[in-house]
């Protein structure tokens, strides 16, 4: 049973990341992308990290996505002639392509781990833990600084957006909540007695 | 046992407060135009941590079950990082900020990645190694296009990043195999697994992979493709930091990496670093001869000795790493030298960056001609200069690893690279009519630089200052 769900799911992976590549949509091709990311999902169930299953769905379909999706729609982007060229590299693209493809068939052919792999890939957490509550443990503790060293990695993405994107501009009036909060009727009201029949 | 760990990365920690503390201060109260401060602050603190580092040595201290190494090789290239990043920010203030780029993050971002470097060329495991690696690329992708209105700018961000996203994938499928095959990512443990075992055509293929990715950043031919783009496209003194300090931190990781995960395979990565090392020297001698553009023949420049570098390494020894650890400080030295005086030419205050506007230079400014003179003579590996003597220690130490054919190489490509330079020299001093326009004062700081470091070429020839004594203290600890 779980044979023909892990064919399923990885045919389907290999066919939305294939249609992915060569359709002439642009929005078609993130549709199938995420098909593929779907289907990445699945084989992590399959593998028993089910953690990793959601995070694909939640960050990769449900954010990023989405975001592919509002940049194609809204970016006015000729598809068409960024891929004019394409057609003059593809016979080389494929020959490079199937050669890294035998070369991988032959290296996956005489795969053999190392004889203490089994030993070291040991079960850090008790297998009772659930796989986020393992990650948890394992995260915030042995891998300590490599989480803070990825903190520091989001702060400079962070700063990059705003340096490259952020501009100043003085010609537009913004809301200034403090000043609006400090009006009051003496600087902005004034009270004129007007006679009748003058006008000011 | 945590805190112990603390101390460990106590520069680092340093450093990254520093980063995030100057960052909120400026956001909310100064602004662009107290820039230059940050900048001051900024590279103070560099050469600060610098000395910190290198009067409180001690003994090789691991932390963190092993994810990260202190050991008198990370010390080592630490202190070149360091220093070379801090001079580069100095002589940078002025450029930028009369060319409207000070923005006061650019000191922050370099600060970044700097901590990135220092995570890298101290990682005990492939992951640290890749948390340090994208700390510090991502911080050089967005300093790349700090002249976010120049197109080049703009784009040479874009190539850098396309092409660096692209090996960063190439490492991490690297590692992936590398960690089928051992079952840890320690460098420890994936030593341990190649001695207990013999090493399978699968972990080859993580090998090179992970080698790959690495070439990338070190720029080694066929990997280079980015480079005289980048380094042309980017405002100077970013080009001039490329040039420097990353180039450290990318072949520390890179010794590290082959000598403490993969010491026990010399044989199977020997021939790939030989094999990077003579296309990078080549390509970097023979693409170079057709440069118009100074900072585009830098690049070249750049691709060539870290093809030295690389021979260096490809050597597989002890004597290998100190003579790669030593040709790394004077490479620096020069390239800084050189940088200063490319910032130090302008024409109507702004950049130029054509060696022909260099004409009979020698004429007008004869001082800072005949330090370039020096400087030049010394990247080509001239030999009354300091950069023929690192040249010596690097084919050397091929010649005794019994790489004879990868010396000879060596030599030859080292011959054809000085055409280019002495090129340089030919329009300094033997040109035709000269460029009235061009203005070659520069800042006394520029100014300073050029001088100390072309005296540099000179007197190290004579003496080292236990550059040879340290380097080897460092080679010994990584290769055993």
């Amino acid at each position: 049973m779980s044979a023909v769900a892990f064919y399923l799911f990885a045919m389907t992976a290999i066919i939305g990341g294939l249609l992915t590549v060569i359709s002439r949509n642009p929005v078609y091709s993130v549709l199938w992308l995420i098909l593929s990311f779907l289907s990445s999902a699945g084989l992590f169930v399959l593998l028993g990290a089910e953690f990793i299953a959601m995070l694909l769905i939640i960050v990769y379909v449900g954010a990023v996505a989405v975001l592919f999706l509002f940049v194609v729609m809204m970016l006015d982007i000729d598809f068409a002639k960024l891929k004019a060229g394409m057609a003059q590299y593809m016979p080389l693209a494929l020959l490079i392509a199937v050669v890294i493809l035998m070369q991988f068939v032959v290296a996956f052919g005489v795969w053999e781990p190392s004889h203490i792999a089994e030993t070291k890939r040991t079960q850090v957490i008790p297998a009772e833990y659930h796989n986020t509550e393992a990650l948890g443990l394992i995260l915030y503790d042995e891998y300590f600084l490599l989480f803070q060293v990825a903190g520091l990695i989001l702060l400079v993405a962070m700063i990059g957006a705003i340096i490259l994107t952020l501009r100043h501009r003085q010609d537009i009036k913004r809301q200034d909540v403090l000043a609006q909060m400090y009006r009051d009727p003496k600087i902005s009201l004034e009270l004129r007695d007007v006679k009748s029949g003058q006008g000011l | 046992m945590f805190w112990a760990d603390i101390t460990v990365i106590f520069p680092e920690i340093v450093l990254s407060v520093f980063a995030m503390i100057t960052l909120i201060g400026w956001v909310y109260s100064k602004g662009d135009k107290q820039a230059s401060i940050l900048v001051w602050f900024a590279a103070v603190l560099l050469l600060g941590i610098a000395a910190l580092i290198g009067f409180f040595g001690g003994e090789t201290r691991i932390a963190f079950d092993g994810l990260f190494v202190d050991d008198a090789f990370s010390r080592f290239a630490k202190i070149m990082i360091l220093a070379s990043a801090a001079i580069i920010l100095i002589i940078s203030e002025n450029y930028m900020s009369r060319h409207d780029l000070l923005r006061f993050e650019y000191p922050i971002l370099v600060v970044l990645a700097v901590v990135g470097m220092m995570i890298m060329v101290s990682a005990g495991d492939l992951m640290t190694l890749y948390m340090g690696l994208e700390l510090q690329s991502l911080s050089l992708y967005v300093v790349a296009a700090l002249a976010r209105d120049s197109v080049r700018s703009t784009e040479a961000g874009l190539k850098y990043f396309v092409l660096g996203a692209l090996s960063s994938g190439l490492l991490l499928y690297g590692a992936s195999l590398v960690y089928g095959y051992a079952g840890t990512t320690q460098f420890a443990g994936i030593i341990e697994a190649i001695d207990q075992s013999n090493s399978s055509l699968g972990f080859l293929f993580g090998l090179i992979f992970v080698i790959s990715g690495l070439a990338f950043k070190v720029s080694a031919v066929p990997f280079h493709m980015w480079t005289p783009d980048v380094y042309e496209g980017s405002p100077t003194p970013i080009t001039a930091f490329f040039a420097t300090a990353p180039k450290v931190a990318a072949i520390g990781l890179l010794a590290r990496v082959l000598h403490d995960a993969f010491g026990a395979v010399v044989s199977d990565w020997q021939q790939v670093i030989a094999l990077l090392s003579v296309l990078s020297m080549f390509l970097g001698a023979i693409a170079a001869i057709g440069q118009t553009d100074i900072k585009r023949l830098m690049a070249y420049s750049s691709i060539a000795h870290m093809g030295y570098a690389l021979m260096a390494l490809a050597a597989g020894t002890e004597f290998g790493v100190q003579a790669l650890l030593i040709y790394m400080v004077i490479y620096i030295i020069m390239s800084i030298g050189a940088f200063a005086f490319i910032l130090a030419v302008e024409r109507d205050g702004q950049p130029v960056t054509e060696i022909a506007a260099l004409k009979l230079l020698s004429k007008r400014d004869p001082l800072k001609a005949l330090a370039m003179l020096i400087l030049l003579f010394s990247l080509a590996g001239i030999p009354p200069m300091l950069g023929f003597f690192c040249k010596f220690y690097v084919l050397k130490a091929a010649y005794e690893a019994n790489l004879i054919w990868l010396a000879i190489l060596g030599v030859i490509a080292s011959v054809i690279g000085a055409y280019y330079y002495m090129r340089i020299v030919y329009f300094m001093y033997f040109g035709e009519d000269m460029d009235n326009e061009l203005n070659t004062n520069g800042t006394p700081i520029l100014t300073g630089v050029l001088l100390v470091s072309a005296v540099a070429m000179i007197v190290g020839v004579i003496n080292l200052f236990g550059l040879e004594g340290a380097a080897s203290v460092a080679a010994t600890l990584l290769v055993n």
